[in-house]
């Protein structure tokens, strides 16, 4: 199992990042890395909300986990949880929670880097 | 006439014309990779030059290019009475900073990548009026600090679109005297017009800036009642490959066909190998161009006359972002050894 | 009069954007999207990799989960601060802009870049230049997302 599971993270996730760069260069000029950062973790949230990206994930783990849009899968699955948990309070401390991780990590890791190299360009 | 200086809508003729009696460039590691590395006066081992950050750089590099080009004649800065100067970054920083230290009377110019000729045709006026007798005419512009002012982090992992040009690391400045020695001498200089055509492309100047070109060119060439083959060159500054195609179809739409003596610093200054896409840009471009090369060519009498026509996008990211389209302009300087 | 004026300019500018568009390099795509996809799809096989090795390490699979991005953000971080995540971005675009890496790689080359206006409005600030949008997006649509189960159940 575990090769095919590989080959599924490798296609799914291929195609995601794909899917990203014929955005890219099919559409408007003004796309940016950062354009497609907010709408990868939009989309993922939100297809999350619909019950349509469980199964992408169930399908090819990480192919779908470490795109962005798997990001966003954990905050709105987060928010879900929380909300069963603990009602209003749990749509807004969810998602954060779910994600803490991820998010202080790379903030903590972005200020070291920061202090320790400078930019060679 | 009551205005003999001026002839036709937006070109001035100078009485007795200034002469470019010095001249300094001074590049970055890229640039020295390019055609011209011979014909540069010092090329940067690095983009810091020494300093902590790059618009420190910048700025050394903008002072040091002056010296430079005060000193090949023997002067010291307190011999020259204005420095004229420009760059890209917010507030022209590079140009006052030198401006702090070399302690010359400073009048800052903001043209975008187009600074070089508004710089020159300035203090060509400011000699020709009659006002000062020695003036420098200076621009830079650094790939790194221009970078993360109008783009991307140097460290973020981006794509460049294949018509984005690369901002050349480069200084050029220009020591114009009264015209009583030989040399070079700047004849006549037209004042280009805003042209906006809608483009909207950050990362396409040479489209934005294209029309500006065309027009500055055709106004210029009808003020002087002049046809393109009276200049050896005709050389825009940083239209790039895409923007440089472009001026041609728009010469021809104007009834002005200026090739086979037509060419763009943005477009020479590099090899096509050195994965610049779509070519040099910058005020550096053209000033390092015409600092190289260019006035070396007009010196050993290759180039009689020249036709400079520094080209520039005066956006900002503000306004990029907030959906306006690029304003394009054009400035033309006539050198010609007279 | 002055409308057909402002019509004519129209017309000029949608003729010149013609003739941009004629002009201008059309970008690579074929080449591109290959890249992107093997590099996004190795990217990903690596995140299966470590996610395999720590569920082998006995973690949930939402820890194991975390885990991953932590040490992928890691490894992001680490390929940037050495100079090696722009060179490779370069070439996959979006497959190393799309996965988790992309997102540290934003964030990490922003606070480095502004090191030199200090470490507080310089780091501090810009630091969320690019990743502050994508958490703000993020949140926003999961709350919504969560507002609206806690009102229909």
């Amino acid at each position: 199992m575990g090769m095919n599971e590989l080959l599924m993270a490798f296609l799914v996730g291929g195609v995601l990042c794909l899917i990203g760069q014929l955005i890219m260069d099919l559409t408007k000029p003004a796309i940016t890395p950062g354009h497609i950062l907010v709408g990868y973790i939009s989309v993922g949230a939100l297809l999350s909300g619909l019950g349509l990206y469980q199964p992408l994930v169930d399908l090819a783990g990480a192919g779908a986990t470490i795109p962005l849009s798997g990001f966003g899968h954990s905050l709105t699955q987060g928010t879900l949880k929380a909300v069963e948990e603990s009602g209003l309070l749990g749509a807004i401390s969810g998602g954060v929670e779910a994600t803490s991780a991820g998010i202080t990590a790379a903030i903590i890791f972005g200020y070291v880097a920061a202090v320790l190299f400078n930019p060679k360009g | 006439m009551t205005n003999q200086k001026k002839q036709g809508s937006q070109t001035i003729v100078f009485e007795n014309p200034p002469v470019l009696t010095s001249w300094a460039t001074i590049v970055g590691p890229k640039e020295g990779e390019g055609p011209w590395r011979s014909d540069f006066d010092w090329v940067m081992e690095d983009y810091e030059f020494g300093e902590k950050s790059w618009e420190k750089a910048e700025t050394k590099m903008l002072r040091e290019t002056i010296k430079l080009a005060v000193s090949k004649k023997n002067y010291t800065p307190e011999d020259i009475e204005l420095m004229v100067s420009g760059d890209l970054l917010n507030q022209i920083t590079s140009s006052s900073f030198a401006a702090r230290e070399l302690q010359i009377p400073f009048l800052g110019m903001y043209g975008a990548c187009s600074t070089m000729a508004e710089s020159l045709l300035t203090a060509a006026m400011a000699i020709d009026g009659g006002y000062f007798e020695r003036a420098v005419a200076a621009v830079s512009s650094h790939y790194y600090t221009a970078e993360r002012q109008f783009r991307f982090p140097a460290e973020q992992g981006v794509q460049r679109s294949m018509s984005s040009q690369w901002t050349v690391t480069g200084a050029g400045a220009v020591v114009l005297e009264k015209g009583i020695y030989g040399g070079p001498r700047l004849t006549c200089a037209t004042i280009g017009k805003i042209i906006d055509m809608g483009q909207k492309d950050a990362n396409d100047m040479g489209s934005a800036m294209a029309p500006a070109a065309a027009d500055t060119i055709k106004t210029h060439l009808n003020d002087t009642d002049r046809s393109p083959d009276y200049y050896d060159l005709i050389v825009t500054g940083d239209l790039g490959k895409v923007g440089s195609a472009l001026v041609k179809q728009l010469f021809i739409k104007n009834g002005v066909v200026p090739e086979p003596n037509y060419s763009d610093c943005g477009v020479l200054i590099f090899n096509d190998n050195q994965d610049t896409h779509a070519g040099g840009s910058g005020c550096g471009c053209c000033a390092a161009m015409l600092c190289g090369p260019l006035l070396k060519k007009m010196v050993q009498g290759k180039i009689a006359r020249l036709l400079l026509v520094a080209t520039g996008a005066l956006m900002s990211p503000t306004t990029s972002f907030q959906g306006e389209s690029i304003p394009g302009i054009a400035h033309a300087v006539a050198l010609e050894n007279l | 009069m002055n409308t057909s004026a402002d019509q004519l300019k129209k017309i000029e500018a949608q003729e010149y954007d013609d003739l941009v568009n004629q002009t201008k390099p059309k970008p690579t795509v074929l080449k591109n999207c290959i890249w992107a996809f093997v590099i996004g799809g190795l990217i990903c096989t690596l995140g299966q990799i470590i996610l395999n090795f720590f569920m082998g390490q006995g973690l949930s699979k939402l820890d194991a989960g975390s885990a991953t991005s932590v040490v992928m953000i890691f490894l992001a971080a680490l390929f940037t601060g050495l100079g090696w995540y722009d060179v490779l971005g370069k070439h996959a675009g979006a497959g190393s802009i799309v996965p988790i890496t992309g997102f540290a790689n934003a964030i990490v080359a922003s606070a480095m870049e502004y090191k030199r206006e200090g470490f507080i409005f310089g780091v501090g600030a810009r630091i969320f230049s690019v990743a502050g949008p994508t958490l703000v997006f993020g949140f926003a649509v999961s709350v919504v997302i969560g507002l609206i189960k806690v009102v229909f159940g």
